[in-house]
């Protein structure tokens, strides 16, 4: 197999050479134009930070230390998270606990946000919960002191909330539609086609909507 | 860990005893050849017709401080008329590193070979312009040496800065020497995607010399890498070409598992099969997109960019991130696929074709682009090949290799596509390649999702390999134990080397592994596919208009993250 030794480049057609099809590729742009006016078409721009996009529960943000029921951490400073953690942006420093039953606690525990590579390895490593993400990507600093987030912080953001969860080990919400899902396909109530083009026409719906 | 066959070549009779030794139970046949036969040889190499190893993947050095001969370059070549590959290892003793360059062999070596020499201090006698590429003038030493220290840091100050100043061939004797300029783009310029400085000498408007230099955006993923887990590596290729991420957790991860000798479940490759494409398709539609604004086209950027703005929201569902997804797990996934990964799949089969017919209609037939696009540029087949060109922009030459094709991993080997190739081999046909590939990916997607998504877990079920479900770690000793080995030691490789190769969304992307068994790879080479495309920039501007160069170097699709690792 010998390899083409010339280049052939494209040979133009008649039309081509008199700028024929420009006039289709201006009715896509007219159609698109019209369209955009009178509100019939889904935008893709966000009005940030008015309107804001919504993720999904999986989303890997701002970290969240978890609390016992007591108010307490749960981190018991095993230093799995920063054993795990590819960018060494977690800094654990371990203290005796008061409670004989659990034994450390972390006196220091800070995540550098400008290094971190929200990969969610933390997550993954911990055995306790004691860390997951938030769907929070808020995050702007004016120095780069304060891009050290403190025990403190990451603890105050958390929530029962699942709106506001994000990465983390467990999505009963989740497990519970998957499996209704699942139950629906075998009893032959859910055409996943049917039900891609109804949530495709619903999302054009809305913005229409919320446009007009 | 697949074993290949040598093949026994006549040619090898030819040479001394002992100069060109065939490896036993290599992944690929694999050769170590003295340097004194080198040149002879990979002459013999390319042109016998038993052989046409017509094409140099990649050139790579390799540090061994234990061994008399410390150095390694290992060339990786590829015979597209047979199909065939060959690794070529040389060894080097430290206080004679030197190699005859192959430039006149392979143009891609290149290159190759200053980074080659930049990263381990490998000499190529005969090489034309054997300076740093990914370093600067004032760095000392050679990084990827196992003695450097990685923490070392070099100062460029101005004194020692490189001040490229190309020259066209001939001189000064032109009556328009007057006439000429030599302008200076980037390394922080809007059209140059990333951050590559190009010097070009001008000529009224033609450009009649220049020089590229990069590693502006260098940050030796190579080296970090050999200080991190196998499992931490993954969110370091998310940066590689950070416009396509998922290929590269899915070639990195491939190359692990086959060194592990690991099968990941149906699902997990099934899945990975449709994500790939999808970045393939995100990763074509950035590349296209960007290229028609570099030409004053800018709807279409807004209209490429809206798929690529839905695909991310599936990454996102999947995997919790758009850019760096670091969605794959050595031996499958990172999580269970979201439960709506189906529908969201089949909703974005239906929206995807129309923005992508809007930019048809509007471009491909349009004179106006045509005009700026047709013959600049161009490059033949042949010259492609020889300078180490793969993916799309081989494909415009008329060459029709691709890995998915040629040698098919994942699920490729059970679904119907086509390989578009076109013979232009200039800006338009990269171009054309481009969308005809977004319609090849999407029938892709299309199949593998009729065919339904395969019952079973999302990662293997081996403790020593994927992390124990989190609910057993949480209660059972044993799992628990597994999760603290796995955090602490990470995953246990077996010694062993590797070249594992996808067809990544600008070409052959290429990770040569190897292991020495201590938990952490011993050494990562990235084959990265832009890699042979920016080094023949220079080339392809020369004699082009400075307005023709800027809309080449968006067709090539560079991606500095990849580029310069
Ligand atoms: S998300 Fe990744 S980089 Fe960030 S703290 Fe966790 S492990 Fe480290
Ligand atoms: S957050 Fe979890 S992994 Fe990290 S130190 Fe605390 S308990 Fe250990």
């Amino acid at each position: 197999m010998a390899h083409p030794s010339t280049p052939q480049p494209y040979k133009y057609t008649l039309a081509e050479r008199l700028y024929l099809p420009l006039l289709s590729g201006m009715w896509v742009t007219l159609r698109h134009f019209i369209g955009n006016v009178f509100g019939r078409r889904k935008s893709y721009t966000i009005q940030y930070p008015e309107e804001r996009r919504g993720y999904s529960p999986r989303f890997r943000g701002h970290h969240i230390l978890t609390s016992r029921p007591d108010g307490s951490l749960r981190c018991v400073a095993c230093f799995l998270c920063a054993t795990a953690c590819p960018a060494e942006c977690i800094h654990i420093e371990a203290g005796e606990h008061p409670d004989v039953n659990i034994e450390k606690y972390p006196v220091v525990y800070d995540i550098d946000m400008l290094r971190c590579v929200f990969c969610g390895y933390c997550v993954d490593a911990c055995p306790e919960e004691a860390i997951i993400m938030s769907n929070n990507y808020d995050m702007a600093f004016f120095d780069r002191a304060s891009s050290i987030v403190t025990k403190d912080e990451l603890q105050k953001p958390f929530t029962y909330d699942p709106a506001q969860l994000g990465y983390r080990p467990r999505y009963p919400e989740e497990d519970a539609q998957r499996a209704q899902a699942r139950e629906q396909v075998r009893a032959g109530t859910l055409d996943l086609v049917a039900e891609a083009r109804r949530r495709h026409g619903e999302a054009q719906d809305t913005s229409a909507a919320s446009a007009s | 860990m697949p074993t290949a066959t040598i093949p026994a070549l006549p040619l090898l009779e030819d040479y001394p005893e002992g100069s060109v030794l065939p490896v036993e139970g290599a992944d690929q046949p694999t050769w170590i050849v003295r340097r004194e036969v080198l040149s002879r040889l990979a002459l013999e190499l390319r042109d016998n017709p038993e052989t046409q190893f017509d094409l140099m993947l990649d050139l790579c050095g390799v540090d061994y401080p234990d061994r008399d001969e410390r150095f390694e370059a290992v060339y990786h070549l590829y015979s597209l008329p047979r199909g065939e590959r060959l690794r070529l290892k040389v060894p080097l003793t430290e206080a004679d590193p030197v190699l005859p360059s192959l430039i006149d062999v392979w143009s891609a070596c290149d290159w190759f070979e200053r980074e080659a020499w930049d990263m381990f201090g490998i000499r190529f006698e005969g090489h034309p312009n054997l300076r740093r590429l990914l370093t600067h003038e004032a760095f000392q030493g050679h990084p990827l040496r196992k003695d450097y220290d990685p923490a070392r840091r070099w100062i460029l100050t101005e004194d020692k800065i490189y001040r490229p100043d190309p020259q066209p061939p001939g001189g000064d004797t032109d009556d328009d020497i007057f006439e000429r300029m030599t302008i200076n783009i980037g390394p922080s310029h809007p059209a140059m995607h990333g951050t590559f400085r190009v010097v070009a000498c001008l000529d009224g408007e033609i450009i009649v010399a220049s020089e590229v230099e990069i590693g502006y955006l260098h940050r030796c993923f190579e080296k970090m890498s050999e200080t991190h887990t196998w499992q931490q590596v993954i969110p370091y290729t998310d940066r590689l070409n950070y416009c396509s991420s998922f290929i590269n957790n899915v070639a990195y991860c491939r190359g692990v598992e086959q060194l592990l000798g690991i099968e990941p479940p149906p699902k997990a490759v099934w899945a990975r099969t449709i994500l790939s494409e999808f970045s393939r398709i995100m990763d074509h539609c950035v590349c296209n997109g960007t290229t028609l604004v570099d030409t004053g086209a800018l709807t279409n950027f807004w209209y490429m960019f809206q798929p690529r703005e839905e695909i991310y929201g599936l990454l996102e569902a999947c995997c919790g991130a758009r850019l760096t997804v670091s969605a794959c797990r050595i031996g499958g996934l990172l999580q269970e696929l979201p439960p709506d990964f189906e529908a969201r799949c089949r909703n974005l089969l239906e929206t995807i074709p129309a923005f992508i017919s809007d930019v048809d209609k509007l471009i491909t037939k349009n004179r106006i682009w045509l005009d700026r696009s047709v013959g600049v540029a161009a490059i033949s087949g042949e010259e492609a090949v020889n300078r180490g060109w793969t993916g799309p922009c081989l494909r415009a030459a008329g060459v029709a290799y691709d890995v998915r094709k040629a040698h098919p991993y994942d699920l490729y080997d059970t679904v119907d596509f086509e390989v578009p190739v076109f013979q232009g081999g200039d800006v338009n046909d990269r171009f054309r390649v481009r969308m005809a590939e977004i319609e090849q990916s999407l029938s892709i997607i299309r199949q593998l999702l009729d065919r339904g998504m395969p019952e079973g877990g999302f990662i293997v079920d081996d403790p020593h390999v994927a992390l124990p479900p989190k609910e057993d770690a949480y209660t059972q000793m044993e799992a628990m134990i597994y999760h603290f080995k796995l955090i602490m030691d990470g995953i246990q490789v077996p010694p062993g080397e590797l070249y594992s190769m996808v067809e990544g969304a600008n070409g052959e992307l290429g990770f040569y592994i190897i292991s020495d068994g201590s938990g952490k790879p011993y050494r990562i080479k990235v084959r990265p596919p832009c890699f042979p495309l920016m080094a023949t920039f220079s080339r392809l501007m020369n004699g082009g208009t400075l307005s023709d160069a800027i809309a080449t170097l968006g067709g090539l699709n560079v991606i500095a993250g990849e580029l310069e690792r």
